[in-house]
């Protein structure tokens, strides 16, 4: 989908209790910009991703440019540019969770899903990642799904993970 | 038994709780700090003989008294809560069960190098640790711990390995992408928003309440002679017990291993990481070493984040060597060439290699272009993958040679 198709027909814009939330992050720093990724967090959560539209309502916040704003977006990988699926299942697989089995974890996802990693599922429910170390090595092969950590996984943990997911 | 320090807390339930580490002597050293002059304070943690536990392993104390006398504008303490490195998990444990102990080695530091404000950088990813460190400050707030004369922001990053690196970070913290910057100027002149500033680890800034609760020379005597203390090993891989483990810093692997519950898999030993993805591999027969800054420097290898990261023999190096690599070239953040093209180069190198199909040369490829970019580069991001890149081929070179058609 381009970035064009995939603007929403609604005025993007924070309610007046978010707007001041987001004066009162701005007030915390030095420098108001400081509070530009704490504010795209609030961006994600409310509008759902952060498509142009958001990039550019976001800049007129910080009387920043909409290319900064987008540079910024692009760079970290918790930013979805595009609509991600309800749920976000992120399988690391990095050094130890490849060594206690991710790759066979990594497989299951994909067969069960029936999606590649970086794809969503065609009812919108599951985004299926793979990422770097997310630093519960101790409990090897993991995920993060939403905004927990899932440990020790095996093919049917997976399974009744994915059960859970609406 | 050795010493516990860092994680004298964990067994409570509630050790996240301002009650609870109130009930543990919690705030007593700040008590105390409240009453020494700042650089007396300094000065003790310089005694102490403590040393960055996020990667690089700089002198503490040192760091601090960076600071330039003669400023009279604002100083910032800033928090590398931003743990990435591959099998590192220990910041993630004390954000998650001894919020209160950063918090209180922030208000001893912050004294120590007179800042008003700190900000406590805590990857994305790390919800869990992000309410429960919150919490905390919050609490800290309600009970006149912070706010007066000292305030903390918590920060929560987006998701870039690159924003650990303490210029990356910085960069980041103001609204940018996570490029770091050239140094000099050092963060302590020139850092956070163009002002003085001092980037601690979340572990580092733990061991300043024990330190001045309990004086530098018991600090001190808990390690060798150039480092004090303990530290939390992370271990992980083919243990028995992969798990966070305290110990003194003269520890060596051989015996942390054990702390571990001894090589799972085939039981037999093959390799080890022993600080962290970016630190160059040891043999089985190299585990021996103190498992401080020194001793792994003497080995040609780092303690870095002490994420060990442990390997038995029916392991393949090589395609632990591709998992890293993919890592490297994902992460560089692309701002130095030699970095940017040779971190996705190499990646292709090592993972035609184990598809079955490397190149003759490709060995001597990745080493000659591993060592020319070395050190050309503005932060320590592709040295740390270099030192992968290097010791796993020439350590293990007949591994990779076994997978290369007509090698």
């Amino acid at each position: 989908m381009s970035r064009a198709q995939s603007a929403p027909a609604q005025t993007i814009a924070f309610s007046e209790a978010q707007v001041a939330e987001v004066r009162r992050l701005q007030s915390l720093y030095p420098d108001p910009r400081g509070a530009l990724l704490p504010v795209l967090h609030m961006a994600q959560e409310t509008f759902g991703h952060i498509s142009l539209e958001v990039e550019d309502y976001v800049a007129t916040l910080f009387e920043l440019s909409p290319a900064h704003v987008h540079e910024v977006v692009t760079f970290y990988t918790l930013y979805f540019c595009e609509q991600p699926g309800r749920h976000i299942v992120a399988v690391c697989h990095n050094l130890s969770c490849h060594l206690a089995g991710a790759p066979k974890i990594i497989a299951h996802l994909k067969q069960k899903l029936g999606i590649e990693p970086g794809e969503t599922t065609e009812d919108g429910r599951v985004t299926f990642l793979t990422v770097e170390c997310l630093c519960a090595c101790e409990a090897a092969p993991m995920a993060q799904v939403d905004d927990r950590y899932e440990l020790n996984l095996t093919p049917e943990k997976i399974d009744r993970l994915l059960g859970e997911l609406r | 038994m050795a010493e516990i320090v860092l994680m004298r807390n964990f067994s409570n339930a509630e050790s996240h709780t301002l009650a609870a580490y109130r009930a543990g002597s919690g705030y007593a050293a700040w008590d105390k700090a409240r009453t020494m002059e700042p650089a007396a304070i300094t000065e003790e943690v310089k005694k102490a003989n403590l040393r960055g536990l996020g990667g690089a392993g700089f002198p503490t104390g040192a760091k601090w008294s960076f600071i330039p006398k003669n400023h009279t504008g604002p100083v910032y303490l800033v928090v590398n809560a931003d743990e990435g490195e591959p099998g590192t998990f220990k910041d993630r444990y004390l954000l998650e069960r001894d919020p209160h102990a950063l918090i209180e080695g922030m208000l001893i530091a912050a004294r120590a190098i007179r800042s008003a404000k700190g900000f406590v950088y805590i990857r994305g990813e790390y919800v869990q640790p992000w309410r429960r460190f919150s919490g905390a400050v919050k609490e800290a707030y309600d009970t006149g711990l912070l706010g007066q004369g000292f305030d903390v922001v918590v920060h929560r990053g987006a998701g870039a390995y690159i924003c650990g690196e303490e210029t990356g970070l910085l960069s980041s913290l103001e609204g940018k992408k996570g490029w770091p910057k050239i140094k000099p100027p050092f963060p302590a002149i020139k850092g956070a928003f163009g002002q003085p500033t001092i980037v601690n680890n979340v572990e580092t800034l733990c061991c300043v309440p024990p330190i001045v609760a309990r004086g530098a020379e018991w600090f001190a005597g808990l390690g060798t002679k150039t480092q004090g203390g303990t530290r939390m090993y992370s271990v992980s891989g083919r243990v028995k017990k992969p798990a966070v483990y305290e110990a003194p810093v003269s520890i060596t692997l051989r015996q942390l291993i054990e702390m571990a519950g001894g090589v799972s898999g085939t039981g037999r030993l093959k390799a080890v990481v022993p600080g962290g993805g970016s630190a160059a591999i040891l043999t089985a027969d190299e585990i021996d070493v103190t498992m401080d800054v020194d001793g792994l420097k003497n080995v040609g290898s780092m303690i870095g984040s002490a994420g060990v990261i442990v390997m038995d023999d029916s392991v393949s190096i090589p395609e632990a060597l591709m998992v890293l690599a993919r890592f490297y070239a994902h992460e560089s953040c692309g701002q130095c060439t030699p970095c940017r093209e040779s971190t996705g180069w190499i990646y292709k190198m090592v993972h035609r290699i184990v598809e079955g199909r490397g190149h003759k040369d490709d060995l001597d490829t990745i080493l000659d272009v591993a060592k020319r970019g070395a050190g050309t580069t503005i932060c320590a991001f592709y040295d740390g993958a270099v030192g992968p890149y290097i010791s796993y081929i020439e350590k293990f070179r007949g591994e990779f040679e076994a997978l290369i058609p007509h090698a």
